[in-house]
């Protein structure tokens, strides 16, 4: 799975790329395109997604044969894929929820809203914060002691602090989405600061650099690929993090979805909720990677190279 | 990689331009009673000690020692990377570390080209280059860029200004490394070991890209190795440094005339020269082995 998301992220990076530099011309951004058709044919040829496929039919296969074929007692109350997957086509389902019904979108916005909007905090605060982090000694022996006792809190603690804070249920639930993203992308943006070689700190001084200008040349770009790291991570506990939140307090959302869903015995509306999670995750985080490798060509050039090596 | 690297020695407008930079020749260093403990006074170590030498302006001095030695701690006191304990460094006329300051203040005088290398990963090859005068404030973002093109035309790395530091190879980079530093018009070259990492071959067609440059700019160079044949190859002047704590052991000037070409490796005089000094050094790298000194 992980080949195919840098297969696509790879390919996708080369397809944005003429925008970054405007010297780029119209014949490079041809052989770009020829090249996103020469990659796209070369894993077709590959047996990567072949093999992709018979995972995914081994995986159905089982959860098919277990439930629905050999009954097994501890699967008798699960719905099978089959009941799973007609109740999710279904353009009038028996538990009222498919995609044909306008409100199981209504949940999958809330859910991705929230998750936008924690994300979107935790990277404002988490970022720069991390790189003053790493950057300052003075700054980190202020914070970091603090920071890491906070920090192994789990989310879930958080609830009825987070329900008595903020009034309302959205708050509360984006607060929570948010407190586990912000860890992980100020964790990683210090790492990243710190893993810099110390060499192009000193080469930026010698260059006639100012301490400001090598904070933006060099701390900044060179934090990048840990910043992105963190992103990464950031975005799937914030899904995470989200789901316990809407279980606990909130209407509409898929974590809500999926709990009610229990509590009212529509096991298969709870599946496709867990399914849709799955599925959206995934999406917003070859989005962030995608905006990674478009961010940093540099990275993305250089691992491709790699990967020809 | 398809390039043709500037075969302009020996021509003659890069003699009368060697002639017209003889006239502003800068960049003498003077080092003189150098000390640097490391640790407190007493416990501490003695990575330089009484340690006086110079580098004369205008011409290429190689330190040699034993791995581990000190003789980077020397480069990052001249550079301003660190401090000295005591003693005073001279450029030109003016101090740059001694009583009073001990730690020098780093700037586009004397710019070092590192070990592993230093290119920005996430410039470009021509914006590092331009990177220099464009922090300084010295010149526009454009004309900067436009002088870096032309720097890298001269040095035969044109067709690798869009490329990233990533994309090319490392004695590649090291060249674009040392274009960047000339960018600056700088008093001084310090090369810390930067062609330790490369094969023998490529270390081979290093070292003549790097006379030829030298040829072109006459720019003060110290190097350091602890490779003794291309210290003599290089060097107008060699200095065969102690192990720790470091000081000149012998300083040998060599006296083969520049340019210089690979022919001079199977040179009598040169052979000369080796069997000179490769004696000294090799008592240093067995004082060094017995005291079981580590690369810093």
């Amino acid at each position: 799975m992980k080949d195919l998301q840098s297969a696509f992220a790879g390919d996708v990076n080369v397809g944005l790329a003429p925008a970054s530099s405007p010297a780029v011309s119209a014949t490079e951004r041809a052989g770009r395109l020829e090249s996103i058709g020469f990659r796209l044919a070369q894993w077709l040829r590959s047996p990567r997604p072949y093999l992709m496929l018979v995972g995914f039919a081994l995986f159905l296969g089982f959860w098919y044969l277990t439930v629905e074929v050999w009954k097994l007692p501890r699967f008798s109350q699960m719905p099978g894929p089959t009941a799973v997957i007609t109740e999710w086509l279904s353009p009038d389902p028996t538990y009222g929820l498919s995609i044909y019904s306008p409100e199981y979108y209504e949940h999958i916005w809330v859910s991705w809203r929230r998750v936008s909007i924690a994300l979107l905090l935790a990277t404002a605060t988490g970022v720069p914060l991390g790189l003053f982090l790493g950057w300052s000694q003075r700054f980190k022996d202020y914070v970091f002691p603090v920071f890491e006792l906070l920090r192994p809190i789990p989310p879930l603690a958080w609830v009825p602090l987070a329900i008595i804070m903020f009034a309302g249920s959205e708050t509360p639930i984006v607060f929570l989405t948010f407190l586990a993203s912000f860890y992980a992308t100020t964790l990683n943006t210090m790492l990243g600061v710190e893993s810099i070689d110390v060499s192009f700190v000193r080469a930026a001084y010698c260059l006639g650099a100012k301490r400001r200008q090598v904070f933006w040349h060099v701390i900044v770009p060179g934090a990048m690929p840990f910043i992105f790291t963190g992103l990464q991570i950031s975005v799937g506990v914030a899904w995470f993090s989200l789901v316990a939140g809407e279980m606990v307090s909130g209407q509409y959302g898929l974590g809500y979805l999926i709990n009610t869903s229990y509590t009212m015995v529509q096991y298969p509306t709870m599946v496709i909720g867990m399914i849709t999670l799955g599925i959206v995750g995934y999406l917003t985080s070859a989005g962030v990677r995608m905006l990674g490798n478009y961010l940093m060509q540099w990275r993305a050039r250089e691992l491709a190279i790699g990967a020809e090596k | 990689m398809n390039y043709e690297p500037a075969r302009s020695r020996g021509s003659p407008d890069v003699a009368a331009n060697a002639l017209m930079q003889q006239e502003r020749r800068t960049g003498a260093i003077r080092i003189a009673n150098v000390l640097k403990i490391y640790g407190s006074e007493a416990a501490g170590v003695r990575a330089v000690d009484d340690c006086t030498f110079d580098v004369p302006a205008g011409k290429i001095t190689v330190v040699v020692g034993p791995s581990g030695c000190g003789k980077t701690t020397l480069l990052n006191a001249i550079a301003g990377f660190h401090s000295i304990s005591s003693g005073t460094i001279h450029l030109d006329d003016s101090l740059l570390c001694g009583p009073g300051r001990l730690k020098a203040d780093p700037g586009p005088d004397r710019i070092v080209v590192f070990q592993n290398g230093s290119l920005f990963p996430w410039k470009t090859i021509v914006e590092n280059v331009a990177f220099g005068p464009i922090v300084q404030g010295r010149l526009t973002r454009k004309t900067a860029i436009e002088k870096a093109r032309f720097m890298l035309a001269e040095s035969g790395l044109h067709n690798l200004e869009s490329n990233y530091p990533g994309e090319i190879s490392s004695g590649m980079r090291r060249r674009v490394e040392i274009a960047r530093a000339l960018m600056n018009d700088p008093k001084v070259l310090l090369l810390d070991e930067p062609y330790r990492a490369l094969d023998s071959l490529t270390k081979s067609v290093m070292h003549e890209a790097l006379l030829e440059t030298f040829d072109r700019n006459q720019v003060t160079i110290f190097f350091i190795t602890h490779d003794l044949e291309e210290a003599i190859f290089l060097g107008h002047r060699v200095v065969i440094m102690t192990t720790r704590p470091c000081r000149p052991k012998k300083i040998v000037s060599v006296d083969i005339p520049h340019p210089r070409d690979y022919s001079v490796l199977t040179a009598k005089r040169f052979r000369e020269y080796l069997d000179e000094t490769v004696e000294a050094v090799h008592q240093e790298a067995l004082k060094a082995f017995d005291a079981g000194e580590r690369e810093r």
